[in-house]
């Protein structure tokens, strides 16, 4: 494919990059897969920085502003690193009528955290998503990827807790 | 340009004119010397159908329709005022004017701001919803210019002009919804752009005080537009 | 190749004859999240410990619909299935020892309730019957038959006859002709003809589409195959999003398995038709439901739509003809051909035709996934296959259409439900989602809460949707707090009307519904809380 593209190197040694690498390769280095490959840097690297944004943008010849422009329109994209552990609190209509906001309020009360906030310990990031699709456990939260149904505030809290005291 | 042109008719309101065929309601309407609204609309730049102000009624059609988009259609019968249309281009005013900080009184577009004269023309005195004063930063970085998101209606004529005519697409739009902003490069200080080529369009085509030049009086910060559908011919190829 | 389908079919059901018994263990999310992986495992463990792998498979399937009963099983011997609920890894042993003697019945769910009774199954016909993992599954249900049937027998026009006949309606929202899009796309010029199928489901409180993905994603993929012969593309688009992961793993998984047994890719069944697939994922952007919003998203591009007309049927993905349905409409379609299109239009009303699959939450007693006959009442979905409010609350309203739509109170539970009959309460059908709210739900704040949600999720490109949803929700969060007036509530209904009136696309054109939904049936509940 492209001479000009293949001749942007990555910005580090990183191994990393690899993936990213293979995911431009895959689409030819299009300009239009530019969703695809943020999506294989993000599961890379966990977020998108600066670094990558630019890496990405020059390898597919896309505008710098496009690519921040495309990275921060999607909320699937992080542009900050998470927490060793995420959980995400489903604000779907069926958690919210089924108390979600008394979840969100003991993490808060009991953690300081608001949605989109990581602990200063970087060990838990909050975020809130709407609707996860399990509406019939609600409320519901996933906790690095394992999925909570009829959650308690109390339940909630306590496994945060188990993260803290695991570090 | 081909040969054949195919020619449709319609009305105005009330007015029977002519139009080539894929021409759009505002260019048939100013044609014939009948003025809509518009604010994200600049001759010569792409249309978007995004500020609203240009809708327009259409018989039979329940929805109202941007005249910078909508090809006109044999037949057709457009209204461009009325009461209704009045109402709504005076609630999307008083929107831009709630949504950011615009005072006009300490505005360096003072006397040449298109959303200012817009204000007076429709009438539009006081803004009954709440202000939401968002408190948006001056990027003062680059050497010859100055954006200020306070004043930003967030039309993108920057982000066209800059894509479409200059083609260094150093503007575009961050983020989405009331959080929007538009930004150069990796949304960075304007003055570190690797992009931008300090020509200085995306100032010209700014219908507000976001955009302007530096060391420059109120009075003389008057936008000149004359190059754009110049250009833009220039640009389009030719045999 | 009609012929190849019928010996997978026969081998199938001669494999399956073998065993005397098979233990289907639900493996959709719902289920999953309770730990139905491993429910299977140690079904599958105990199996084998006893040396019954001759006479007993337990295999993983899509849903069975009663989420909130999960993890589901049912056992089926000798063609009869018994259900059985709330099943741990720690029953294996007692559901093993039921196959050759009496079933668990402290496990037991019976169905002959009205929640599985009252149901008429075509879209989840194989949810819960079927490996999902599985073509051959599939096939053995029937499955790509009508692909293939298609292909040699039916003219393209012939096809779009037999939807149009079928008077079924586009699924994800609007209720737009299926045929009529079908035929427009069909008609217009161009080589390159795309097919894309919305699987961005982001209605709050919705899972219909991840369910059927998770469930049957053949199905779904037959629908597209079909309907790209009869709109004369060849390349199809699955936009799905991306918090799906299951359901983009099955999805992965059975492209992968339909290209290879020649369901999809270059040519066919051995015809002249080629038909490629490809996934996209969404990341986060619930406008990009929106079908120009979507095309935008697929090139690369921020999420933001664009005015129509032109519409994607004559100007599309990359400027070419394209044709967008929902997963639920695409699903619909093997049927359609396998009975033919007057079987559908005999389900229903007069103007909805066929059946709707809804995603019941909030509160109340059944919560899961459920397919009705258009025109079915209100009651009947949440007293009879509900199961009514649960605990002791008492029901307020039933919201369909999330933030689009409205919220339906007591009085007019004996609606039928259909497009027509829920615009007429200000709602709308939706994509399916249908949540209860009882009393212990405050109406403005329910529609404050669905503005947050346009707020936030509102592109940002158009005037009216973008300042519009904050003001909005500004008001109603100052109504909520006592803090508002009734000037406020003036306010409310002038920026609804002009949001609606004004805006861009579909999200900021329904933005406005929640609050004139519940202005108009619980006005009552904004007066209380003005201040003075």
């Amino acid at each position: 494919m492209p001479v000009i593209s293949g001749s942007v190197a990555p910005p580090t040694d990183d191994k990393r990059w690899r993936l990213v690498d293979g995911a431009m390769r895959r689409c030819g280095y299009r300009a239009s897969a530019l969703i695809e490959v943020l999506h294989a840097a993000q599961s890379a690297f966990g977020f998108l920085d600066k670094d990558s944004l630019r890496y990405v943008a020059r390898a597919l010849r896309a505008p710098l502003s496009a690519v921040y422009g495309v990275a921060t329109f999607y909320h699937y994209f992080a542009m900050k690193p998470p927490g060793e552990h995420t959980c995400v609190v489903c604000t779907g209509t069926a958690c919210h009528v089924n108390g979600a906001q008394k979840l969100l309020a003991a993490v808060k009360e009991r953690f300081g955290l608001a949605p989109g906030e990581t602990s200063a310990d970087g060990q838990i990031s909050l975020l809130q998503a709407h609707c996860v699709g399990s509406c019939g456990l609600a409320p519901v939260a996933v906790l690095d990827r394992e999925l909570l149904g009829r959650l308690s505030a109390d339940r909630l809290a306590d496994r945060l807790s188990g993260w803290r005291r695991a570090s | 340009m081909p040969q054949e042109v195919r020619i449709r008719t319609l009305t105005i309101d009330g007015r029977p004119v002519g139009a080539r065929e894929g021409e759009t309601i505002l260019q048939v309407a100013r044609e014939n010397g009948i003025a809509i609204p518009t604010l994200c609309h600049l001759d010569g730049l792409g249309p978007i159908g995004a500020c609203r102000m240009c809708l327009v009624e259409i018989a039979g059609s329940r929805r109202l329709l941007p005249a910078c988009v909508t090809p006109v259609a044999e037949g057709m019968e457009v209204k461009t005022d009325s009461e209704r249309l009045r109402k709504y281009r005076r609630m999307v005013l008083e929107f831009l004017f709630s949504e950011r900080n615009h005072i006009c009184s300490v505005c360096v577009s003072n006397g040449h701001c298109e959303l200012q004269s817009f204000a007076q023309q429709h009438g539009v005195t006081s803004v009954r919803v709440p202000y939401l004063h968002p408190r948006l930063e001056v990027d003062a970085t680059h050497r010859r210019f100055v954006v200020d998101h306070n004043r930003c209606i967030l039309c993108t004529r920057c982000v066209r002009v800059c894509d479409e005519i200059e083609g260094a697409h150093t503007w575009d739009v961050m983020a989405r919804g009331w959080q929007s902003r538009v930004i150069t490069d990796l949304a960075q200080e304007w003055g570190t752009s690797e992009s931008c080529t300090s020509c200085g369009k995306c100032v010209h085509v700014c219908p507000t005080g976001a955009l302007f030049e530096k060391d420059k009086s109120v009075a003389e910060m008057v936008k000149r537009r004359q190059f754009l559908p110049y250009l833009k011919q220039m640009r389009e190829p030719r045999e | 190749m009609i012929d190849e389908l019928e010996e997978i079919a026969q081998r199938e059901q001669e494999a399956a004859r073998q065993f005397p018994h098979t233990i289907n263990v639900c493996v959709a999310a719902g289920c999953l999240s309770n730990r139905g992986d491993k429910v299977l495992e140690a079904l599958q463990g105990e199996v084998k410990a006893r040396g019954l792998e001759g006479r007993c498979r337990a295999r993983g399937v899509g849903c069975m619909g009663l989420c909130c009963q999960g993890p589901l099983v049912a056992v089926v011997s000798g063609g009869r299935p018994t259900m059985y609920q709330t099943v741990t890894p720690e029953d294996a042993p007692a559901l093993v020892d039921s196959l050759e003697g009496e079933p668990v019945r402290r496990l037991l769910l019976p169905t002959d309730q009205p929640f599985f009774s009252r149901q008429t199954k075509i879209v989840l016909e194989n949810s819960g019957a079927i490996d999902p993992e599985r073509i051959e599954d599939y096939v053995a249900a029937g499955g790509y038959s009508s692909l293939f049937k298609v292909l040699a027998m039916m003219s393209p026009t012939e096809v779009i006859d037999e939807v149009h006949r079928s008077g079924l309606r586009g699924r994800g929202g609007a209720g737009y002709p299926t045929g009529l899009k079908w035929s427009t796309v069909a008609k217009a010029s161009g080589e390159n003809k795309f097919v894309i199928c919305n699987a961005d489901e982001g209605d709050p409180g919705a899972f219909m589409d991840r369910s059927v993905l998770e469930s049957d994603p053949h199905r779904v993929l037959e629908g597209m195959a079909i309907a790209a012969y009869a709109v004369g593309a060849k390349y199809g688009y699955i936009y799905v999003r991306a918090e799906y992961p299951l359901a983009i793993k099955r999805l992965e998984k059975a492209l992968r398995q339909a290209n290879q047994m020649g369901a999809l890719g270059r040519r066919v069944g051995r015809m002249t038709f080629d038909f490629s697939v490809d996934l996209r994922l969404g990341a986060g952007a619930f406008v990009c439901g929106e079908e120009t919003a979507l095309i935008a998203s697929i090139e690369g591009k921020r999420g933001q739509p664009r005015a129509r007309p032109p519409y994607p049927a004559e100007r599309g993905l990359w400027g070419h003809s394209t044709l967008i349905n929902n997963v639920e409409t695409f699903a619909n379609i093997p049927s359609i051909i396998r009975h033919g299109g007057a079987w559908l239009a005999s389900i229903g009303t007069e103007k909805s035709k066929g059946t709707k699959v809804f995603a019941l939450a909030g509160r109340i007693k059944n919560t899961g996934l459920i397919e009705v006959p258009m025109g079915i009442r209100l009651r009947d979905i949440i007293y009879d296959i509900g199961g009514g409010v649960v605990g002791d609350g008492r029901f307020k309203a039933v919201q369909t259409g999330g933030p689009s739509g409205g919220c339906i109170p007591a009085p007019f539970l004996d609606m039928p439900v259909d497009y027509e009959s829920l615009a007429e309460v200000v709602s709308i059908m939706g994509s399916g989602g249908m949540i209860v709210l009882d009393d212990t739900s405050s109406m403005v704040d329910v529609a404050r809460y669905f503005m947050e949600f346009s707020m936030s999720e509102s592109c940002g490109k158009c005037v009216p949707c973008r300042v519009g949803t904050v003001q909005m929700h500004g008001l109603l969060t100052k109504i909520a707090r006592g803090e508002g007036t009734a000037g406020d509530v003036a306010l409310l209904e002038e920026l609804s009307d002009m949001v609606r009136n004004t805006s861009l696309c579909g999200l900021g054109i329904a933005a406005p519904n929640p609050v004139l939904s519940t202005l108009k049936h619980f006005r009552n509940e904004y007066d209380a809380l003005l201040k003075g």
